[in-house]
């Protein structure tokens, strides 16, 4: 079930699982084939950023990509989709470890949002992502299920894309 | 992941037509509740409040369970399948993004392999 990182050679493609884990929280799992400095840095430097977080085959633009990755810092994206307003983004790192640790807030939809950790930890040569979203209640994640409405990143991108291909 | 029929769908759409179920529903996402506390709660009969629960119960969007003399009413199955769903979305993207994210990783390596020559780990 779970991706175990043994001493096995690592598939083309490592797989990615998402479940949710309590009343309040969604955890996604991906082992990528490098240490954890290669995949923090892929992650913190915007212009390395901005390849891979908007997947091509969403159609969406990434209009404004700033990310101040340090404790304290903030962030601002701005994405576009054909003629739809583009939809905006933003929160502030809670804490910044490098390479093993980002947390931040998702400020967007106004305290509904939940509160999202990334660690890489190492494995041997590989990295375990572990994507933890935490949110501030129940209500607040069944609302998110129930909707997929601004609640964070990828669900609103995600369902926008739903929504344009009706 | 999940499809649901299309007589499903009416039934849902059916359903969700009317206000007081809605609010139903809106009420039992909050806590489960019998019909008589929803009878009181909505201002209507128990008759007229069974009829709504029974309709909500068809689409799925509700399942009620009687023990003793008392039918206590939930938000039923279908709210599952939609999570489910949604989380399997949930997943798609971030997998979608992983697998980009792969190349990205791969040339910074290719990148540290070869400026690797000149420095130590």
């Amino acid at each position: 079930m779970d991706a175990t990182s043994q001493s096995e050679p690592a598939p083309l493609k490592n797989r990615t699982t998402a479940e949710r884990t309590s009343d309040r929280e969604l955890v996604v799992r991906r082992t990528f084939n490098a240490p954890p400095r290669i995949v923090f840095e892929a992650w913190t430097k915007p212009e390395l950023f901005q390849r891979w977080w908007v997947p091509k085959s969403t159609g969406v633009t990434l209009l404004t990509c700033e990310l101040d990755v340090r404790s304290g810092g903030n962030y601002r994206l701005v994405f576009a989709h054909g003629d739809s307003p583009p939809m905006e983004f933003f929160g502030r790192y809670i804490e910044v470890i490098p390479p093993s640790r980002i947390v931040w807030t998702n400020d967007e939809a106004g305290g509904a949002g939940p509160i999202t950790t990334v660690t890489f930890e190492e494995k041997g040569s590989q990295t375990l992502l572990v994507i933890h979203d935490l949110y501030p209640s129940k209500e607040a994640l069944e609302a998110a299920l129930s909707s997929g409405a601004c609640d964070a990143m990828p669900e609103t991108l995600d369902q926008l894309d739903a929504l344009l291909r009706v | 992941m999940v499809q649901f029929s299309k007589t499903g769908l009416d039934a849902s759409f059916a359903a969700l037509s009317d206000t007081t179920r809605r609010g139903v529903l809106e009420q039992l996402g909050r806590a489960d509740a019998s019909i008589t506390d929803l009878a009181v709660k909505f201002d209507m009969t128990l008759t007229g409040m069974k009829k709504h629960v029974s309709v909500l119960e068809r689409a799925g969007l509700v399942t009620t369970e009687k023990v003793g003399r008392v039918r206590t009413c939930k938000l039923g199955p279908r709210r599952l399948e939609d999570e489910t769903a949604w989380i399997e979305r949930y997943r798609q993207m971030w997998s979608a993004r992983f697998d980009e994210l792969d190349s990205v990783v791969e040339e910074l390596k290719q990148k540290e392999m070869v400026n690797g020559c000149n420095k130590s780990e």
